[in-house]
């Protein structure tokens, strides 16, 4: 069988799993609809918010992420699971205990106010439109290099798909193909991962594997990993970075923008009882972390894979760096992946010194006289971070059937992460705006039509923007991430340990920490995403203390609690009957399921 | 009513008490151990690096995990305590 019979096989075995799964799971009611019928055991809730939250670029962007950047870019990995110890104890059990379908709709009667329900609508629909177009796009890369049809045309099988179960099923049908999901995609990240540790450490666990010994040298893979990477002089792969500063705070703001995040939020709405909302948690963080305990794994293992397939030399003990380092390969010689890779324009080659070999190094102005001496005239091959994990299972030489399954595991990634994040945005709609402003006296089945009618737009925007994406959907760490840290974490946060933010607090503390954040990334990297029209140049140089557009979300999320205390003192308490609503939802009594009423 | 009054004021200081206890390891693992002290810790080797990278790639994840469990655990015990369950 050709190896695209295999992938449109698995690919298509998945998305029957799916289809089949929206058909069983059909939505008959609101609640059915927002949260599932509020009974997902706390374990297969686990498992949805784990597919909810990987995303493709969790799948297919991280490990190459910290494979490029080492140690410094273990904030991502920090960032992006210590956040649901926040979501754990901070959040999820009292929202839970208020028990109604959306985010706004807490927001609005905590701060009894109309305006910061709309404030915390406007804040959703922008961090979860930017997050939905990468998701899009990402669907469409992976259909155009495993199915071999055009991204468009991929973007729209899979927007279909997307329209089958969460139109049909909402949050009921995207629960339980998101854990069909999460199965798929664990299965395709692990597997190959696997083998490249067993081939590199002969340990069969890619966590442990790290920090083993690295059998072709016997020196510990990390070890190995330093001295292959500063030989060609890039730097080394666990050095310590200077600006701590920056660093802290830009795990800081993944940390609090995970735990604001709308879309993982509601996922917690649909467990019976709050005591499941604090089990799930736990359950989503074990699942999250089997995948994020294999990635920096995967990362450290495939970069120095790469490096030995160019200098074979280089592999086991070197004596002498400079003789380890001029023989290459020739290019004609050069392995299948790097083959297949060259067609898809990710892997390209130029042959700079003419000399029929690959030279792959760190083309700086330090590293220059080094390169010159050996005879090397400019890097020759690049390679696209994206296709560490794509690439394995052909890098490991692992069967078709493996590749056909990272298909499987990539759209699988990317698609439950859009549907998580359309009913958010859908669910704000129909809740938040046709029923809470514009028409609250919608009988359920109207409601029920309306929120199927916002969610089909909702596929439609976002199959568009995909197709054609705007600037701001590159910058999806710094909107998204920027936005539920410095606005939405803080009020929700603030709304259950305070009993005195009032309601000008809670919508001066958003709007400011909204304000400072954005007009700190547009100052660098362009106003409404522009190009050309920063003030700035989005270079460390120019940082205010050194700290980037990318981490300026905490900062903004203490302004805003500054902001909400300060204003609060100086205007009156809330109602006594709103200091009663925050002192019911500390306890878990008479919690009851989540209804819209 | 007045007893029940004074009951959920403990039960919510108490998990303040645990969440403030939580919190504190949470940041120290991250902030401290993976970033902040790893210059201290880069005397302890640990599979050809320090404990300092140990941390920022696989041990915060590990304590994280931990600590909701704990948490879980531990709240729905303060839970019965106080008869706030469901």
């Amino acid at each position: 069988m050709s190896q695209f019979a295999i992938n449109v096989l698995f690919v298509g075995a998945s998305f029957a799993l799916y289809i089949g799964i929206a058909i069983w799971a059909k939505a008959g009611s609101t609640k059915d609809f927002y949260v599932a019928g509020g009974g997902v055991h706390p374990i297969t809730n686990g498992m949805a918010i784990g597919a909810d939250w990987m995303s493709a670029a969790s799948f297919i962007s991280m490990a190459g992420l910290i494979a490029a950047g080492g140690y410094a870019n273990s904030t991502f990995l920090m960032g992006w699971t210590g956040g649901y110890v926040l979501l754990a104890m901070l959040l999820a059990p009292y929202l839970r205990k208020f028990g109604k379908f959306t985010v706004p709709e807490f927001i609005g009667d905590r701060f009894y106010s109309k305006q910061a329900r709309m404030v915390a609508v406007i804040c959703l629909i922008v961090a979860s439109v930017t997050y939905v177009i990468g998701q899009m796009a990402g669907a469409g890369v992976a259909f155009s290099r495993f199915l071999e049809v055009d991204a468009t045309t991929g973007l729209i099988i899979a927007a279909v798909v997307i329209f089958c179960y969460s139109v049909l099923g909402g949050m009921k049908g995207i629960t339980y193909t998101q854990v069909a999901q999460y199965i798929v995609l664990i299965i395709a990240y692990t597997i190959p991962a696997v083998f490249i540790s067993l081939e590199l450490t002969d340990n069969p666990l890619p966590p442990l594997g790290l920090f083993s010994e690295h059998s072709e040298s016997g020196m510990p893979l990390l070890a190995k990993l330093n001295e292959v990477v500063t030989a060609l002089g890039f730097n080394e792969y666990t050095a310590d970075v200077d600006n701590k500063l920056n660093m802290v705070l830009f795990t800081l703001s993944l940390m609090i923008g995970t735990a604001g995040l709308p879309h993982v939020i509601i996922r917690f709405f649909t467990v019976p009882k709050v005591a499941d909302a604090r089990w799930s948690a736990g359950w989503a963080l074990v699942f999250i972390g089997l995948l994020y305990l294999t990635a920096p794994a995967v990362a450290s293992m495939a970069r120095l894979n790469i490096a030995t397939t160019v200098y074979p030399d280089m592999a086991g003990q070197v004596e002498n760096v400079e003789d380890a380092t001029t023989n290459p390969i020739l290019y004609e010689e050069r392995p299948g992946w790097i083959r297949t890779w060259e067609e898809t324009g990710l892997i390209q080659y130029e042959d700079k010194n003419d000399d029929g070999r690959i030279q792959l190094y760190n083309d700086t102005e330090a590293f220059a006289p080094t390169a010159e001496a050996r005879g090397w005239e400019g890097n020759e091959l690049s390679v696209n971070n994206d296709i560490l994990v794509l690439a394995n299972p052909e890098i490991a030489n692992l069967p078709g059937w493996v590749i056909g399954l990272i298909a499987a595991g990539g759209l699988a990634a990317a698609l439950s992460t859009a549907a998580g994040l359309l009913l958010a945005i859908s669910s704000a709609i129909s809740h938040d705006l046709i029923k809470g402003a514009i028409n609250p006296r919608i009988t359920e089945k109207g409601e029920l039509l309306a929120a199927r009618i916002s969610m089909s737009v909702a596929i439609v925007v976002a199959t568009y923007l995909g197709a054609n994406p705007p600037g701001f959907a590159a910058q999806v760490v710094a909107l998204a991430f920027g936005i539920a840290a410095a606005s939405l974490f803080p009020a929700l946060m603030m709304g259950i340990f305070s009993k005195r933010v009032n309601n000008h607090g809670a919508i001066a503390g958003m709007l400011s920490g909204l304000a400072f954040t954005l007009v700190y990334i547009f100052v660098y990297k362009g106003w409404l995403f522009i190009p050309g029209t920063n003030n700035l140049a989005d270079t460390p140089e120019n940082w205010v203390l050194g700290i980037s557009p990318l981490s300026i979300g905490a900062v903004g999320a203490i302004i805003n609690f500054a902001v909400a205390f300060g204003v609060s003192k100086a205007t009156a308490e809330p109602p006594q009957e709103i200091q009663d609503l925050v002192e019911s939802v500390r306890y878990p009594k008479g919690a009851g399921t989540a209804s819209g009423h | 009513m007045a007893e029940e009054k004074i009951d959920s004021t403990e039960y919510w200081k108490a998990n303040l008490r645990l969440i403030t206890g939580c919190l504190i390891v949470w940041a120290f693992v991250s902030y401290g151990c993976a970033i902040l002290f790893r210059p201290l810790l880069s005397g302890i080797p640990i599979g050809g690096t320090d404990l300092g990278f140990w941390f920022a790639q696989q041990g915060s994840i590990l304590t994280f995990i931990a600590l909701i469990f704990f948490y879980a655990w531990k709240m729905n015990r303060l839970d019965k305590k106080f008869g706030l369950g469901e």
